[in-house]
């Protein structure tokens, strides 16, 4: 069976130096083919970031001037009215948008676990809105919210004419659209999530807790859902980075406004920069909303590194 | 074709140690099987053979050459492995001839070595298939061929059979068996399976954390196991161990410390008594098939014939034959039985022990004495 | 799972009270299908309605006009700033946008992939976990940087500075979804590929890209759903006629133009939403599957 003698001569032919230098060549090549991206992703994270930590410590304003003035414009940026609707704003939008999106999203997931027929065109409808631009979600909704030409109208066409639904152009009300539109635009991605939770149950589990007398609701309260309580943990980390990272939803639906009513630290981050000028000020406002976005990864990823070993160690 | 020599091998990840200083001579045309439970350091001795793993310390050579810091490529060996690892998008074919194609094979070349080992393992019909689209012993025999197709200097192989099912198991062992008469080709196997390296190794190397326990043919570490761990893990049912004391003065004999009333008097050869020392306290190891039914024509057939009595507890008839737990003091022993001798749970029966195959053991250092 | 809920396979209950449950899940479904779909069908029923129909009648109501006119002056002949040429050049912005950025991203991060998951060596599981940080960094933290080095590449304003941008960021995701994926190749195959002689060049081509598809399209599709709908560095890092088609949607439709012309303007949000819906509608499975992985990490 002696079909290959080609190996065989090279490795016996004395070492030379070009082949060495092939050899080490070879041993190397994986972390050669690696580093350019390695570089340019450790200057996107680190560099990058120590640089917008820098501009907020120093005195930059129109232009960047990079002489350190301290902590004075993160003084600013909490006694700033505006930042402190923002951040408002965001603790309001972000409680309402996570329940109810979890809400809606398992009530969802359930709903089609139930058997139902058409299965595939039900969770399309309930996904699509993840897949388009906030751009155009935004601007859509906005046509459907404002009074005069949205849903308010329709129902006075209907005659219900002392009918209001004007939350869009109100001042008090408008941050409530802007969740109403995050809850309608996330919350077929949390179906999602939970149904492949539901799905990977094993269904000896509930076949056993049906034998012993349980009614469906019942299961589902006290053996599914507890099964799945990871996935509660990654839906809330995931509408969590979204919320904290909003931005184009509420540019295309309200602008921000009316007034300033409906700012969150993201649009303040951007209209610091690139509006005003207040380029250390901004950079401030941006550090918090990576600290915002650290409170709850930092713990997540220490909680699932200590699931995962936890598993691990028992084998 | 080739020997393997390993000298002072080690192999630590971090400060983990995993293989401790293994030594082993393995002779041009030989079929070694190393064998041990899970864990031990035999896939990684293997991996580390075929250039897969990094030598700590130690040095391999694969006929004078060492090969430490040889490219797995450049070994010249080849290894079917126990997940087969076919790949998944190649027809069988293109995983026969990959290697060849790999190393600049002229295609005329390649297709005759693949005509060769088709024919040779009976794949001929399979060779446009995918490998999703064989059965398990078929995947196996794919994994063979494309070993098989090169001219190598070592084979390896690491667990090739444990993922199949125990019919094909015993089928697939004997192809392998075939294969190596005709061929002769010098064969590292490693296997967690005994009765596989019983029945396939020209020699067993047993290994057990890290250490390369005995090195010997198989009928040697049937017989005279060089500790207990290869006593008790060669062999199944296992060898029973009874711990017991010499007693040299006048004819030896090995008197059992658990046992009913007086202690059990068991004749012993009188080299062994005396190479052993008189008064020693040692653990019998006994094997099952030498611990039967007595029977008084062996009186004289066996000279070094001795006898227990012991209530019977359990009776497992495997077919052939059949198993019996009996309690000795505080120790449940196995016996065997021819299946048509079998005893009564609850009765006390009188077992000969075979003496001249018995093993003796240092219960501190657990060698063989 | 999905045989044990809903129906009761003891017939504890009765069939009215299965029907009446059936019956619930239902209502309960078109109702959210209703929710989820209105906005939908709303822009695209106004996208053939002429305006008076649409002042006349509102914005949700049934048309009693039709038209396709709207879509072509949508597309190029509606002003949006200063031009006259509809959306169709900024529809080519971001087609020249996603394209190279797409591919890019996707071939590096395979790359990158294949080396974390079957080539470690010492410290590379740490070098993993510093690139995928890149997943996490919001944008705002980098705007300003990234205005700067555009500058110094000569590369503001530029559909290139874009690409840039997106492939650097993608890298990150891209090289989390490959390795995350090639990690469950067998190594053996790897060791066995290696055994037969081909180095780390020839097992990418021969062993691990045949296996590729699903991750790559995954991959793809992730990428150019995002970079195509994403708004902030297209807003902040181009303008005028460099700007991808989100940033120009934004200019029309929040233009101070006295006048809402909700028909060209639904035909071109339609036209800006068609190429993600389409992959969407096209893919879905895979579009989940990227979701998961890059909402999860």
């Amino acid at each position: 069976m002696a079909v290959e003698p080609v190996t065989l001569t090279s490795v016996k032919a004395a070492p030379n130096h070009g082949r060495m230098l092939r050899e080490r060549l070879a041993t190397i090549l994986p972390q050669l083919v690696l580093a350019p991206s390695l570089f340019a992703t450790l200057i996107y994270v680190f560099v990058f970031c120590g640089w917008t930590i820098w501009i907020s410590l120093s005195n930059s304003s129109l232009l960047p001037d990079y002489s350190i003035s301290g902590f004075h414009h993160y003084v600013e940026l909490w006694s700033n009215r505006r930042w402190t609707i923002a951040y408002t704003n965001l603790f309001l939008f972000t409680s309402l948008y996570v329940i109810g999106a979890t809400a809606i999203g398992l009530l969802l997931a359930i709903l089609i676990d139930q058997r139902v027929r058409a299965e595939a065109l039900w969770r399309t409808i309930y996904l699509y809105p993840l897949a388009v631009s906030f751009v155009v979600t935004g601007t859509v909704w906005r046509w459907l919210l404002s009074p005069s030409t949205g849903v308010e109208r329709v129902v006075h066409q209907l005659g219900w004419a002392s009918f209001k639904f004007d939350w869009l152009v109100q001042r008090e009300m408008a941050i409530y659209t802007v969740v109403i539109t995050g809850i309608w635009q996330a919350s077929g991605f949390v179906m999602a999530l939970f149904l492949a939770g539901l799905r990977s149950i094993d269904p000896d589990l509930v076949k056993a807790a049906q034998i012993d007398g349980a009614s469906m609701p019942r299961i589902y309260r006290r053996i599914i859902l507890p099964a799945i309580g990871p996935i509660f943990i990654s839906v809330l980390v995931v509408l969590l980075q979204f919320a904290i990272k909003t931005f184009d939803l509420v540019i295309a639906l309200t602008g921000g406004g009316p007034g300033i009513a409906t700012t969150v630290p993201a649009i303040y981050v951007y209209d610091l920069m690139f509006q005003r000028g207040q380029m250390a000020e901004g950079a401030a406002a941006a550090i918090m909303i990576l600290l915002a976005l650290s409170l709850v990864l930092v713990p997540y990823t220490i909680w699932k590194n200590w699931r995962e070993r936890r598993e691990a160690a028992r084998g | 074709m080739a020997s393997l020599t390993i000298r002072n091998l080690n192999k630590t990840f971090g400060s983990v140690a995993v293989l401790k200083g293994i030594d082993l001579e393995v002779e041009t045309g030989e079929f070694v099987v190393l064998v041990g439970p899970s864990g031990c350091g035999k896939s990684t001795l293997l991996a580390m053979i075929a250039g897969l793993e990094s030598v700590s310390a130690g040095e391999i050579r694969i006929g004078e050459r060492i090969v430490n810091g040889v490219a797995p490529k450049d070994r010249d060996i080849a290894m079917v492995f126990q997940s087969y690892a076919l790949y998944p998008t190649m027809t069988v074919r293109a995983n026969i001839t990959f290697g060849m194609e790999s190393r600049g094979v002229p295609k005329q070349a390649q297709a005759e070595a693949l005509a060769r080992v088709a024919a040779l393992l009976q794949i001929q019909g399979l060779l446009d298939r995918k490998p999703s689209q064989l059965s398990g012993g078929q995947r196996q025999r794919v994994a063979m061929g494309r070993a098989l197709v090169r001219d190598p200097a070592l084979f390896l192989f690491d667990e090739p059979l444990s993922n199949l099912d125990a019919k094909l198991r015993v089928e697939m062992r004997t192809e392998i068996k075939k294969l190596y008469q005709r061929l002769g080709q010098t064969t590292i196997y490693v296997t967690h399976d005994q009765v596989e390296a019983m029945t396939l190794a020209s020699r067993i190397a047993v290994m057990h954390q890290g250490r390369l326990q005995q090195f010997a043919e198989p009928r040697t570490v049937y017989d005279r196991p060089a500790n207990m761990f290869v006593a008790g893990f060669i062999g199944s049912p296992p060898m029973n161990f009874l711990p017991a004391q010499i007693s040299a003065s006048g004819p030896a004999v090995l008197v059992l410390e658990e046992s009913e009333g007086q202690g059990t008097r068991l004749p012993l050869p009188d080299d062994v008594a005396q190479s052993a020392g008189d008064g020693r306290r040692v653990l019998l190891g006994i094997r099952p098939e030498n611990l039967t039914r007595y029977d008084h024509r062996w009186a004289d057939e066996k000279p070094c014939l001795g006898t227990i009595k012991a209530p019977v507890e359990i009776v497992e008839p495997t077919g052939a034959e059949t198993m019996a737990v009996v309690r000795i003091g505080s120790r449940e022993v196995i016996a065997r039985y021819e299946p048509d001798a079998a005893p009564a749970i609850g009765e006390t029966v009188t077992l000969a022990v075979d003496m001249a195959k018995a093993c003796l053991f240092d219960p501190a250092t657990e060698m063989l004495i | 799972m999905a045989e044990a809920a809903g129906y009761d396979p003891l017939g504890a209950a009765g069939t009215w009270r299965h029907q009446r449950a059936k019956l619930v899940v239902y209502t309960l479904l078109c109702l959210f299908a209703l929710y989820y779909v209105l906005p939908l069908g709303v822009v695209i029923l106004n996208s053939f309605r002429d305006l008076p129909d649409i002042n006349r009648n509102g914005l949700i109501g049934l048309p009693h006009s039709f038209s396709l006119n709207y879509w072509s002056l949508a597309w190029d002949k509606f002003c949006v700033g200063g031009t006259c040429a509809g959306i169709e050049p900024f529809f080519f912005n971001s087609v020249s946008m996603v394209v190279p950025a797409t591919i890019i991203s996707t071939a590096v991060g395979a790359v990158n992939g294949y080396v974390l998951a079957k080539w470690r060596f010492t410290g590379s599981e740490v070098l993993f976990g510093l690139m995928t940080l890149g997943v996490f960094m919001p944008g705002q933290m980098v705007l300003l940087p990234w205005a700067r080095v555009l500058g110094w590449l000569g590369l503001t304003n530029t559909t290139s500075g874009l690409v840039l941008i997106h492939c650097v960021q993608g890298l990150s995701f891209t090289t989390l979804f490959c390795r995350n994926y090639y990690v469950n190749i067998p190594d053996d195959l790897i060791k066995a590929a290696r055994i037969d002689g081909a180095g780390f060049w020839r097992i990418f081509r021969k062993i691990v890209l045949p296996l590729s598809p699903p991750i790559l399209i995954v991959t793809v599709i992730w990428q150019f759903t995002n970079i195509w709908n994403e708004f902030l560095f297209a807003v902040i890092f181009s303008s005028g006629t460099h700007q991808p088609i989100t940033a120009a949607l934004i200019a029309l439709s929040a233009g101070g133009t006295s006048v809402h012309q909700y028909n060209v303007e639904s035909a071109a949000v339609l036209i800006a939403a068609l190429p993600p819906l389409l992959v969407y509608v096209f893919g879905g499975r895979y579009f989940l599957r990227g979701l998961t992985q890059g909402a999860l990490k």
